[in-house]
């Protein structure tokens, strides 16, 4: 979706300010949170895309105001209703309803590695790349209502194939429940004076992951 | 933008109740879904505990210091750089399939992610707040020669800036150029000069410069 998380070549939102000394977390609600969507990814309810597309569709304005962390509790929210793990009556009440059953967790303090362990997105399943290291391609001008990894300042721009990454997940289907549809994934360079015109520097260029459906022979 | 810091300047004042809020939201989270039996708390402890104390940049500073002084380590990392961590031992969610890229004299390679703030936890630990920024995630593409400056950073216009914005599950780690002058150095005393910043590419390493950021 043409969301307000699609930054790249925005301008106007101040200088990058760096913190010295920064903790992990800046706030203890912050940890827990953090936590709390790691167990509960234990359900096995969500996938990643899904959650990042959760976050996206929080509205343009409220996610500027929102810190990262607030944002994950936003879309933590949504997924746990739409999983149906809770109501939104009991966010609303924060306890349980009357008569709801009790479950048991299926992550236990022993096992936490188990959620932070790999997740790959990489999937052995034979098919075709439809193109090779060196091959200019063009990016699809697409604008999805849903969850895309294309962002808008690389679409309908020539870049050139350097590298293969193999067979992955992909995103586009995958937040949505319409299946892995895994495709060949590859990295794309993009000459800076192709994403923003003539001002950029000479010696500059994005590498973006971008998967075969986003792709076209140039 | 605030992007979570409790002390930042502008906004400040419209954000004084926020904290307490969410501390009181997440609170009343937690206790829902432990009441309804969905999580165990000291998992939760545990998966802090893994992030506050294992898992950080320091992993990343390892796999630097060995590449330098470890010449086919290297050649590993830049050949398939997934399997070189996990022989270090690092390895799990947010570093599935990693790839490092080599900083020289000629290139200076650096790491975003425009649409959300995907980072390699495994190696890194968990992004800082700049990292996580507006401004970071939107300039770093248009103007990354920019915002190295901002960091202090004065790349000749001859060196070639590449952006590595991570739209997919890769994850990508900077090689920084082993600075001048740390030839005698031990592999501990190297690592000690790897800095967080040095591996996303936001800054070039000097052999005084220890400590200087996280």
């Amino acid at each position: 979706m043409n969301g307000i998380h699609d930054m790249g070549g925005m301008h106007g939102f101040g200088p990058v300010e760096r913190e010295m000394n920064e903790p992990v977390f800046h706030a203890a609600w912050e940890a827990r949170l953090f936590a709390i969507r790691h167990a509960m990814g234990a359900w096995g309810k969500w996938n990643i895309d899904g959650s990042r597309y959760s976050r996206e569709i929080i509205p343009p304005a409220e996610y500027l105001r929102m810190s990262y962390y607030e944002r994950w509790f936003a879309g933590l929210i949504t997924q746990l209703i739409d999983a149906s793990l809770v109501t939104s009556a009991e966010i609303e009440a924060g306890r349980a309803s009357p008569g709801a059953p009790k479950a048991t967790p299926p992550l236990s303090p022993g096992e936490v590695m188990k959620v932070l362990a790999r997740s790959p997105s990489l999937r052995d399943v034979p098919v075709k790349a439809g193109f090779a290291n060196g091959d200019r391609v063009c990016t699809r001008n697409m604008n999805p209502v849903g969850h895309t990894r294309l962002p808008r300042y690389a679409r309908g721009k020539i870049g050139t194939i350097c590298r293969d990454h193999g067979v992955h997940v992909f995103p586009d289907t995958s937040a949505h429940g319409l299946g892995e549809q895994p495709q060949h994934l590859y990295s794309v360079r993009f000459e800076a004076r192709e994403l923003w015109g003539a001002p950029a520097g000479k010696h500059e260029a994005v590498h973006l992951d971008l998967w075969e459906s986003y792709l076209e022979h140039a | 933008m605030t992007e979570g810091k409790p002390h930042v300047h502008e906004h400040a004042a419209g954000h004084s109740d926020v904290p307490s809020d969410l501390t009181l939201r997440v609170k009343a989270l937690e206790s829902l879904l432990v009441e309804k039996g969905l999580v165990d708390p000291a998992a939760l402890d545990a998966i802090i505990d893994a992030y506050e104390s294992k898992i950080g940049p320091r992993n990343g500073a390892k796999i630097v210091a060995r590449a330098w002084i470890d010449p086919a380590f290297k050649q590993r990392l830049l050949n398939d750089a997934t399997a070189a961590i996990a022989e270090m031992g690092y390895a799990g969610r947010q570093g599935e399939h990693m790839v490092a890229v080599e900083n020289t004299s000629k290139v200076h390679n650096m790491v975003v992610c425009t649409l959300c703030s995907c980072y390699p936890w495994p190696v890194l630990g968990l992004p800082p707040v700049w990292y996580k920024s507006a401004p970071y995630r939107s300039r770093a593409v248009i103007d990354p020669r920019g915002v190295l400056r901002e960091f202090g950073l004065e790349l000749a216009p001859e060196v070639e800036v590449r952006v590595w914005d991570s739209t997919s599950e890769v994850r990508y780690l900077v090689l920084p150029e082993r600075p001048a002058g740390t030839e005698g150095m031990g592999v501990e005393e190297l690592v000690d000069l790897v800095t967080r910043d040095s591996m996303i590419g936001a800054e070039k390493l000097r052999a005084h410069v220890r400590g200087a950021t996280p």
